[in-house]
């Protein structure tokens, strides 16, 4: 039996009442439901406070750089396809930084679980607007107001017909944790988009203003992609959580010729294949 | 009878030179000569001129010459470019539609040979093979296997225009460009690429990923189209930075990972290298060089990007870098490098250009049971609890486990970390991991491959190069004339040792830096790296700014 105590307890750096706290909740109780030990995933993260969640738990841990996180991750997944391997980051680091290598592991549908610690906001470098604040938005780096139109990471996921496409709210720890095993369960790319406060930084989406708004859609099918489409569209006074789209595209790695194994490191260059090889030279 | 020919071919892309060019190359290789390819093409995929120099000798042949024996045009421009190079008595090959006179020429009629278009090349190589006295079987050889994975029609079809091609040329009565015998064995054709490749292939590489610019996208797109059989991952990625995250992320795995980019694909890539030297991730960075600033002359060469791979990454940590001069010491440095990279847990780079990239060579086959396997990562450890990925070692180097494999945690950080891989901003430990990683430069530097020296006990003037100049000098110095001057040659270009050139250097009456650039970026380094140590540093690196009082500590005023 793995209980989340086996994921360990640590001290954090981050601000008391940040959302963070709540989905390293989340993730810890969604991996001990799984029966998953803590040596058998692999989390990948960038930079940023989101970021460092990989630290505050028990896992195998890559933390790369700023808005890379997927690349490397994907790197993993290919070298060990048997590997559990989740991606943590914030809106900044995934969308922003990394935009194009989150569009890329859209359409290669590699399977990786993506958890986007969402706040709107750039949380490390104290307080920027990120991809994802609202137009208008008022932050010390954009005193006017934010003049971009946010990105709408839930929608553009589902256009693309990502594998498994879902919004969560760190205020609903188990409704979370659930959807993260999902998530790992899905095969291919899978996204969580995570709405996060930081009580810090981001006085406009606070933890009222999410609980307000969160409401859990009834009836929605989640294999009807223009349904999907509208409700990934849907922000404002209401904003639906849990899963909003699931594709049946096979995983890449699943694609993959490992002829040998499908641990890459075991691959050792037979002798007499090289040698084949060479002559094709002469 | 000739002993040494220079022959090129010179057309639009999409005619087909570098096919007959190839398939010549192959027979004269089979034949038993020496070739020395030298390519040379401009950045568009139809038109423009393109060029397939080869040149062919008895003796070694080790780098391009200007003069032509003969001119093979597949159009108008290639004579007007190149008959200034024409020897006396050399012959220029052409069809009869373009236009030239003057002596020494000789129409092939491309289009009655061949059925059809397809086939021209074909007619090039027969007329070409009769011209140098190439005994028929051979290229009829090259044929059936470079076509007899196709239907046997295609085979049988093509050994008819070879043989039409052949009959022609006979009936033209020419043999004063026959090349005399040899009975040297036949070696491989391969260009600098290959080298790395099949380098690459012995050492065991897994995984590689890549973003294609020329002239290395040939390295992953052959990985990928000869390594399935031995289960080698090759994705070209969406940008040279998810490149080279991703060869890192497959590292970390546990995977044999390379990358292969040019300078302005490099350029991006060095937010990875700085993180392969933070994370003490193995990883062979392979870097063609050619001319920038930008995007340059994408098709033509230089070594102009010593000093970005020198300093590519933020921060400090050790690498070393490799600089083949020809295809066999591409292959033997490629190895070396991945395991190096293994043994130092870092990059390591080799650095290539477009001249040798795509230069084809006479090689002999290497020797393949010389290659042992670099060391791999491991997969146990006896008290999982006690693992810790950046255990303080005396040589630096920690112990290297694959993730998920047992109950152990394998922590890997870019941010500053505590032996266990999570992150810190305690100095104290930023200072013993700087120190830690650093040290690791000894294992680079205890086989750091010293230059080759060719020539002469004591020399009047002396050739210092490095990487892909190494044919060019050497035949410079044949032709200076016996006992005048020496080269020089570095196969490694970072780190360096001075006991390995200090003496020879000094010795000489003179010595002349030959290389690929404007700003002489290696003769410069070294001349750097020549002066005498000097102890008298006071070093801070743990994170604070120097001050008065660190600085007076440390300072011997007595
Ligand atoms: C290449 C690079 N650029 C910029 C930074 C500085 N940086 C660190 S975190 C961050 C933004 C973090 O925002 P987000 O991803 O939204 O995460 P949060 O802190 O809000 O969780 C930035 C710009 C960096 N570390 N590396
Ligand atoms: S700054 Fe914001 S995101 Fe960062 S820890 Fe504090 S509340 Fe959380």
């Amino acid at each position: 039996m793995v209980s989340v105590d086996d994921y360990g307890d640590f001290e954090t750096a981050w601000c008391p009442g940040c959302g963070n706290h709540s989905i390293l909740k989340a993730v810890k109780k969604a991996l001990a439901s799984m029966g998953l030990e803590p040596h058998e995933s692999i989390f990948v993260s960038g930079i940023g406070q989101a970021a460092k969640s990989p630290h505050y738990l028990k896992a195998n841990v890559f933390n790369g750089l700023h808005g890379r996180a997927l690349p490397a991750a994907t790197g993993i997944k290919l070298a060990n396809p048997r590997a559990n391997v989740i991606v943590q980051s914030g809106d900044g680091c995934n969308y922003g930084e990394g935009g194009n290598h989150f569009l890329a592991a859209i359409r290669r549908n590699i399977g990786l679980t993506l958890l986007a610690h969402d706040n709107q906001i750039y949380g490390l470098t104290k307080g920027q607007a990120s991809p994802t604040t609202t137009q208008g938005h008022a932050t010390k780096a954009q005193p006017g107001g934010n003049p971009s139109a946010p990105f709408n990471p839930v929608a553009v996921a589902v256009t693309m017909q990502a594998n498994f496409v879902a919004r969560g709210f760190s205020g609903m720890i188990d409704h979370l944790a659930d959807l993260i095993v999902q998530a790992i369960n899905h095969p291919g790319f899978s996204l969580i988009d995570i709405m996060q406060p930081c009580v810090t930084f981001n006085k406009v989406n606070t933890f009222a203003w999410y609980k307000e708004r969160c409401y859990e859609p009834q009836g929605h099918d989640p294999e009807d992609w223009e349904q999907a489409i509208r409700l990934a569209n849907q922000w404002g006074d209401r904003i639906p959580v849990g899963v909003i789209y699931r594709g049946t595209r096979p995983a890449f790695e699943q694609t993959l010729p490992h002829p040998t194994n499908d641990l890459l490191y075991k691959n050792r260059p037979a002798r007499d294949v090289l040698k084949e090889i060479m002559n094709v030279y002469s | 009878m000739r002993r040494e020919l220079n022959i090129l071919i010179g057309g639009e892309a999409g005619q087909g030179l570098v096919t007959v060019g190839e398939l010549l190359t192959k027979a004269l290789i089979r034949s038993g000569y020496n070739v020395h390819v030298c390519q040379g093409y401009m950045s568009r995929i139809r038109g423009g001129h393109n060029t397939f120099a080869v040149r062919a000798g008895v003796e070694r042949v080790l780098g391009p010459v200007s003069k032509i024996d003969i001119l093979v045009a597949l159009n108008q421009e290639t004579i007007t470019l190149h008959k200034g190079q024409m020897r006396e008595d050399g012959l220029v090959l052409k069809d009869k539609e373009i236009e030239m006179e003057g002596d020494g020429l000789l129409e092939i009629p491309f289009k009655e040979l061949a059925p059809s278009p397809l086939f021209e090349n074909v007619v090039g190589l027969g007329f070409l093979s009769a011209l140098l006295g190439l005994d028929k079987a051979v290229p009829q050889g090259c044929i059936k296997d470079i076509f007899g994975k196709k239907k046997p029609e295609v085979v049988e079809k093509n050994l008819d225009v070879l043989e039409a091609a052949y009959s022609f040329a006979r009936k033209q009565g020419i043999q004063s460009h026959n090349l005399a015998r040899t009975d040297q064995k036949p070696g491989l054709m391969l260009t600098g690429n290959d080298g790395v490749i099949l380098g690459a292939m012995a050492a065991g590489v897994n995984f590689c990923s890549y973003y294609p610019m020329t002239p290395s996208t040939g390295i992953p797109m052959t990985l990928n189209a000869k390594g399935k059989s031995l289960g080698i991952v090759v994705e070209q990625a969406e940008d040279e930075i998810a490149a080279i995250n991703m060869a890192i992320g497959a590292s970390y795995a546990g995977a044999r990972s390379m990358v292969a980019t040019s300078g302005g694909g490099f350029a991006l890539m060095c937010e990875g290298v700085s993180l392969a030297g933070m994370t003490e991730t193995p990883i062979v960075i392979v870097v063609g060089q050619r001319p920038g600033p930008a995007t340059g002359l994408p098709t033509r060469t230089e070594q102009g990007d010593l000093n970005l791979v020198l300093y590519s990454g933020h921060g400090e940590f050790p690498r070393a870098i490799f600089a083949p001069g020809n295809p066999e010491q591409g292959f033997d440095l490629t190895v070396r490098a991945f395991d190096l990279a293994e043994r130092s847990q870092g990059p390591v780079f080799v650095l290539t250009d477009q001249y040798l990239a795509d230069s084809y060579r006479n090689v002999p086959p290497f020797d393949l049971s010389r290659v042992k396997g670099p060391a791999s990562p491991g997969d146990s450890w006896p008290d999982p609890q006690t693992y810790q990925r950046y255990a303080l070692t005396d040589d630096g180097v920690s112990p290297r486990l694959v993730p998920t494999l047992g109950p152990y945690l394998v922590v890997a950080d870019s941010d500053e970390h505590y032996p266990d891989g999570h992150i810190t901003e305690d100095l104290e430990v930023r200072t013993a991991m700087t120190e830690k990683r650093l040290s690791k430069e000894k294992i680079i530097k205890q086989d750091v491959v010293p230059p080759d020296y060719y020539g002469p006990d004591q020399v009047q003037t002396l050739l210092v190069c490095w990487g892909s100049t190494l044919g060019p000098a050497l035949e410079a110095q044949g032709k200076a004339g016996k006992n005048k001057v020496g080269v020089l040659h570095f196969t490694q270009v970072w780190p360096l040792d001075q006991d390995h050139f200090r003496e020879r250097m000094g010795s000489a009456g003179r010595v002349v830096f030959v290389e690929s650039n404007a700003t002489a970026q290696f003769a410069r380094l070294l001349e750097r790296e020549v002066v005498p140590d000097s102890k008298n540093y006071i070093l801070r690196y743990d994170g604070l700014p120097l001050d008065a009082e660190y600085i007076l500590a440390r300072l011997d005023l007595s």
